[in-house]
């Protein structure tokens, strides 16, 4: 973990990073999305989506993660999960009460099914994966030099 | 129950290992390999949605702990009152003890529950909400208003650590101090 590191790894961490984080990505997509069929759910979904684009972070340095994904991008991201989460929420109120699941239930162990805890899922993930990563942007900001902007 | 046991021992040892290591990442790894000791325990209790979440963010916790807080100047003190340190920390832990003691024993069996609640959302969750997994439906249907509250907790952790190590709005001296510590 010395400075040199913050440019980023050897070229074998670089090119095992750059071959397995997509996957790492489409694995974390599907435990959100699948999170009402199958173990896992928008949190764990959302923390291994940070986890891939912490991978990038840590194989090619800061500058490329944040390339990647600006920081205007994630609080984008953030706030949208928040705003999303929060607006199924109040939408509950045109059937009668907060959080009724006024989306039809759909046929069970299909993927469209059980109305609002999909989009919940996918809110909580969008949410969780940004908020992550930006806690962990701050924390190597923090260490790398206190000269960076944040 | 053995398995379980096993587990429990080798959590505990490297919990040990983790206080007593002189050397502050052999200290991390042996924190990881608590956590991983903790996600096998969630697995044998038949909790693979508590399994997956531990899992990713004990990794997530790993990594903050060594690319972010490793290489930092952290005190340690460990000199001083050593007798009334000891003493106090004796007092309360026997004190935690003869509570646990006591409420455990009021505790039904393990896996039955006192309340219908669970039984409840076993029986009806799944015709209710349409979810096959009912940790999902118990955390996003019946407890949303619980979730929301997580999310905002989140939220809030997400600007307070935005909000200490920000550089817009500190004063000049402080700023100056601390790249003269570089």
């Amino acid at each position: 973990m010395s400075k040199e590191h913050d440019a980023g790894m050897s070229l074998i961490v670089r090119t095992v990073a750059r071959l397995t984080v997509g996957f790492i990505l489409l694995y974390g997509i599907y435990i959100f999305s699948h999170g009402h069929l199958s173990p896992g759910g928008g949190f764990a979904g959302g923390v291994i989506i940070a986890l891939a684009f912490i991978n990038i972070m840590l194989a090619y340095g800061k500058d490329m993660a944040l390339a990647k994904l600006p920081r205007p991008v994630l609080s984008f991201f953030e706030n949208l999960g928040a705003l999303l989460f929060l607006s199924i929420a109040l939408l509950g109120f045109t059937g009668g009460y907060f959080f009724l699941n006024f989306i039809g239930k759909g046929e069970p162990y299909r993927l469209f099914s059980a109305g609002i805890i999909p989009l919940c899922n996918l809110a909580i993930g969008l949410k969780v994966g940004a908020g992550v990563f930006a806690i962990f942007i701050a924390f190597v900001l923090l260490r790398a030099g206190r000269g960076s902007k944040l | 129950m053995l398995e379980l046991n096993i587990l429990l021992v080798f959590i505990i040892i490297a919990a040990l290992i983790a206080i007593e290591a002189k050397d502050l990442l052999s200290s991390v790894v042996a924190v990881g390999a608590a956590g991983l000791g903790l996600c096998m325990t969630f697995i044998v209790l038949k909790a693979p949605d508590v399994a997956i979440t531990q899992l990713v963010v004990e990794t997530l916790s790993l990594i903050i702990l060594i690319r972010a807080t490793l290489r930092m100047d952290l005190p340690f003190s460990t000199s001083g009152r050593w007798l009334l340190n000891s003493t106090i920390v004796a007092f309360f832990i026997g004190m935690f003890m003869f509570v646990v003691s006591k409420s455990l024993s009021e505790l039904p069996p393990f896996g039955y529950p006192i309340m219908r609640v669970a039984s409840t959302y076993l029986r009806e969750g799944f015709i209710q909400t349409g979810a096959a997994n009912m940790v999902s439906a118990i955390v996003l249907d019946y407890r949303a208003l619980d979730t929301l509250c997580e999310a905002t907790a989140l939220f809030t952790a997400v600007m307070g650590v935005l909000a200490i190590v920000r550089r817009i709005g500190k004063k000049k001296s402080f700023q100056a101090a601390g790249e003269s510590d570089e």
